[in-house]
C-alpha cells in the first residue's frame, strides 16, 4: 500500500480546504501565479526579456528560417541566447508593442494600427529589410501549353467575380485548351496569400474563394504535381526545392521598366527587381530600446554583416552586399537618435 | 436466425476493429519507414538547426516532458478536488446539474480557445509570461474536464456498501472518501488522465497562441523558463520545403509516441497494480 501514502502526501497540501475541493484547487493555482509574477520581476525588472545576452524575436513563419540560421550562427560567436517564435507578422508585432520582445520578424511592412500601438506604448523601432520572397506561379509539368502568363490574365482568373464563371483555360487566353482549370493557393491566413491578392487584385485578402488552398505550402507544391490542370502560386523557396514536380511559369506585367515581355522568376531576376510585382522584401524590426543593449545590437550587426550568405543558404533571395552594408549604416545611425 | 444474427454482428465488430487498428497500423508503418532512420542519440541530443542532418529535438523533448509533467501534477489534484466535490459533497440541485453540463460542454470546445484564455489569463494578467508555467497552466485547463468527468464516473463506481461499512465503523466522511473511496477509483482515475494527458501532450494551437517559441537553444531549467514543444517542432519541420526536414519530423513524430507510450505504460502498471491489491 505505499501509493495511496504517496497520494496522501502530495493531496493532504491540498486538503486545507476539505468541502471545497474546487475553489481549494484555484487557490493553489493563483498561488503558483503569484509566485511567478514575483520571480519574474526579481529576475528582470520592466525590461522585455530576462537574463544576461538574451535576444527575442518573434513574427512571421515566413522569416523564421532566415532568423533562426542567423541565431544558430550567432550563438557560436560568443555567450548569447536567442529565441525565436512563429506566432505570425501580426502576432509578432503584437508583442512587439507590448515591448515583450526585441525583434519582430515580419512578411510586410508594418501597418497603420500597428504603428498606432507602438506609438502609444512608446517603442521606437528601426525597420530593416533582410530579404527577398518571391511568389512563384507553377503548372504541371505536362501542362505543355502555358508558356507565360500576364499579370492581366491573373487577376482575370482570381478575382473575386471570377468564382464560379472562369472555370476552362480556354477563358483566360484563346488557344488554351478547353478544359477545367483546377487553381491551388496560399491559405487565407498567410502572409503570401495577402500579398498576391494585393497585386494581382488591388486589394489585400480579396480574391475568388473557390480555389484548393492550404496554409501548409507542401501540400500546395503536392496538389499542383499530381494535377495536369493545375495552377497555383507558391512561395519562391518551394519551388527551389521541387523543381522537378512542377513548372514554373513566367510573369509579364505589361511594363517596360523592368524588361520587356515575361520574366521567369530567379533568384537574379528577384534580386535586380526585374521579376515583378510578385516579389516582395521581408523584415525585421528592431526595437531601440533593445538595440541599446550590446547583445540586441551585436545581433542585429551579425545578422546584417551574414545575411547575404545566410539567405541563400535557407533559399531566399538575397538583397545583395551592398544593400545590407546600406541597412547597417542605418542601423548605426538611427540607433542612437 | 438470431443465432445468425449474432454471428453477423459478431463479425461485423470484428471487422470495424480490424480497420480502426489497421488505420493506426498504417500510420505508424508510414512514420516508421520515413523516420526510423533519422533515430540517433544525436537526434534526441541535438538542438534545432537549419541544416536538417544536424538538428535534433533536445530541446523541445525537454520542454514536452516539463509542461506535461507540470500539466499532470496541476490537472490531477485538481480535477480530483472538484470531482469529489461534486460527487460526494454536492447537492443535486439545479446549479449543480448547470455546472455538470458545463463540465462536458467544457470538454468538447477547441484547443485554441484554451490557448487565448491562457495568454488572457496566464500570461498576461498573472504576468507569468511565456514560461513552463504558463504552458502548463493551459494545457491542464484543457485537461481537466476530461480528468473530472472520468473521475466522476470512478467515483460511482464504488458500491454505497463500502461508504456504509465504513460509516458503520465510526469514520468520518472525509475519512471515508480518503481511505476507501479514493484508493477504490484510482484506476478509473488515472484512466482519465492518460486520456487527458494524452491530448494535451500533441497540442500545438494553444501553446503557439501563448507564445511558446520555436527556436530556443535551451531547455528549460525552471517552470519560468521559456520554452518550446515537440508538435511545434514538428509542425515547423513539416512546413518547411526541404525534403529533409520531413525526415526529421517523422523521427521527432517517433520520440513523441514513444513518450507517450511511455507515459500510458506507467499510468497502466500503477493503475494494474493497484487493481489488484484494490481486489484484496
Amino acid at each position: 500500500m505505499t501509493l495511496p501514502i504517496r497520494l496522501a502526501a502530495v493531496t493532504r497540501l491540498l486538503a486545507q480546504g476539505k468541502p471545497l475541493g474546487v475553489s481549494g484547487g484555484f487557490a493553489l493555482l493563483l498561488t503558483l501565479a503569484a509566485c511567478g509574477s514575483s520571480s519574474q520581476d526579481a529576475r528582470s525588472g520592466s525590461a522585455p526579456s530576462s537574463g544576461p545576452g538574451l535576444v527575442t524575436l518573434d513574427g512571421s513563419s515566413t522569416v523564421f528560417p532566415i532568423s533562426e540560421a542567423v541565431a544558430e550562427e550567432f550563438q557560436k560567436t560568443g555567450d548569447y541566447r536567442v529565441t525565436v517564435g512563429i506566432s505570425g507578422t501580426g502576432g509578432g508585432f503584437q508583442k512587439f508593442c507590448r515591448s515583450e520582445i526585441d525583434i519582430a520578424d515580419a512578411s510586410r511592412p508594418i501597418s497603420a494600427t500597428e504603428i498606432e500601438a507602438c506609438k502609444k506604448s512608446g517603442v521606437e523601432y528601426i525597420e530593416l529589410p533582410v530579404a527577398f520572397d518571391g511568389i512563384a506561379i507553377a503548372a504541371h509539368p505536362k501542362a505543355a501549353w502555358v508558356d507565360k502568363i500576364t499579370t492581366d490574365e491573373l487577376t482575370t482568373l482570381w478575382a473575386p467575380e471570377a468564382q464560379g464563371k472562369v472555370t476552362r483555360w480556354n477563358q483566360i487566353r484563346q488557344g488554351w485548351p478547353d478544359r477545367e482549370i483546377h487553381l491551388f493557393g496560399a491559405g487565407v491566413d498567410s502572409g503570401t496569400y495577402d500579398y498576391f491578392t494585393e497585386v494581382i487584385n488591388g486589394k489585400a485578402k480579396a480574391s475568388r474563394g473557390d480555389f484548393t488552398s492550404s496554409e501548409d505550402d507542401n501540400v500546395l507544391v503536392q496538389g499542383i504535381s499530381n494535377d495536369e490542370l493545375a495552377l497555383g502560386f507558391v512561395p519562391f523557396a518551394y519551388f527551389e526545392e521541387n523543381h522537378d514536380k512542377l513548372k514554373l511559369v513566367p510573369v509579364d506585367d505589361g511594363k517596360a521598366d523592368n524588361g520587356d515581355g515575361p520574366i521567369t522568376p530567379t533568384p537574379e531576376t528577384i534580386e535586380k527587381g526585374t521579376y515583378r510585382p510578385l516579389s516582395r522584401p521581408v523584415y525585421i524590426y528592431v526595437s531601440k530600446k533593445a538595440a541599446s543593449r550590446p547583445e540586441v545590437q551585436k545581433f542585429v550587426e551579425f545578422y546584417l554583416a551574414n545575411a547575404d550568405q545566410l539567405v541563400r543558404e535557407v533559399n531566399y533571395v538575397s538583397l545583395g552586399a551592398a544593400s545590407y552594408t546600406s541597412s547597417a549604416e542605418k542601423f548605426a545611425k538611427e540607433r542612437t537618435q | 436466425m438470431s443465432k445468425q444474427m449474432d454471428l453477423l454482428f459478431q463479425l461485423a465488430s470484428l471487422l470495424t476493429l480490424v480497420v480502426a487498428l489497421a488505420a493506426l497500423g498504417a500510420l505508424v508503418f508510414d512514420i516508421l519507414s520515413d523516420g526510423a532512420s533519422r533515430l540517433s542519440w544525436a537526434f534526441l541530443n541535438n538542438i534545432a538547426s537549419r541544416n536538417a542532418d544536424q538538428a535534433g529535438v533536445y530541446h523541445a523533448l525537454m520542454g514536452t516532458i516539463w509542461v506535461i509533467t507540470l500539466t499532470g501534477a496541476l490537472a490531477l489534484p485538481i480535477g480530483v478536488a472538484a470531482a469529489i466535490y461534486l460527487e460526494e459533497y454536492g447537492t443535486r440541485s439545479r446549479a449543480a446539474h448547470f455546472i455538470e453540463l458545463n463540465i462536458a460542454n467544457l470538454a468538447a470546445v477547441p484547443s485554441i480557445i484554451y490557448g487565448l484564455l491562457g495568454l488572457g489569463l496566464f500570461v498576461r494578467l498573472m504576468g507569468m509570461g511565456q514560461s513552463v508555467m504558463a504552458g502548463a497552466a493551459t494545457l491542464a485547463l484543457l485537461a481537466l474536464p476530461v480528468v473530472i468527468l472520468s473521475t466522476r464516473e470512478a467515483l460511482r463506481t464504488v458500491p454505497s456498501s463500502i461508504r456504509e461499512g465504513s460509516y458503520a465503523l465510526g469514520a468520518t466522511k472525509w475519512q471515508t472518501i480518503w481511505n476507501q473511496v479514493l484508493p477504490m477509483a484510482l484506476p478509473g482515475v488515472l484512466t482519465g488522465l492518460i486520456l487527458a494527458l494524452s491530448r494535451a501532450i500533441g497540442e500545438t494551437a494553444p501553446l503557439i497562441t501563448i507564445g511558446a517559441l520555436t527556436y530556443i537553444p535551451f531547455a528549460p531549467d525552471s517552470v519560468w523558463s521559456k520554452f518550446t514543444v515537440l508538435p511545434i517542432q514538428i509542425f515547423n519541420w513539416v512546413s518547411r520545403p526541404q525534403v529533409e526536414f520531413k525526415t526529421n519530423a517523422a523521427a521527432a513524430i517517433l520520440v513523441l509516441l514513444v513518450l507517450l507510450l511511455s507515459m500510458n505504460a506507467i499510468a497502466i502498471f500503477v493503475r494494474d497494480r493497484y487493481q489488484r491489491q484494490g481486489r484484496v
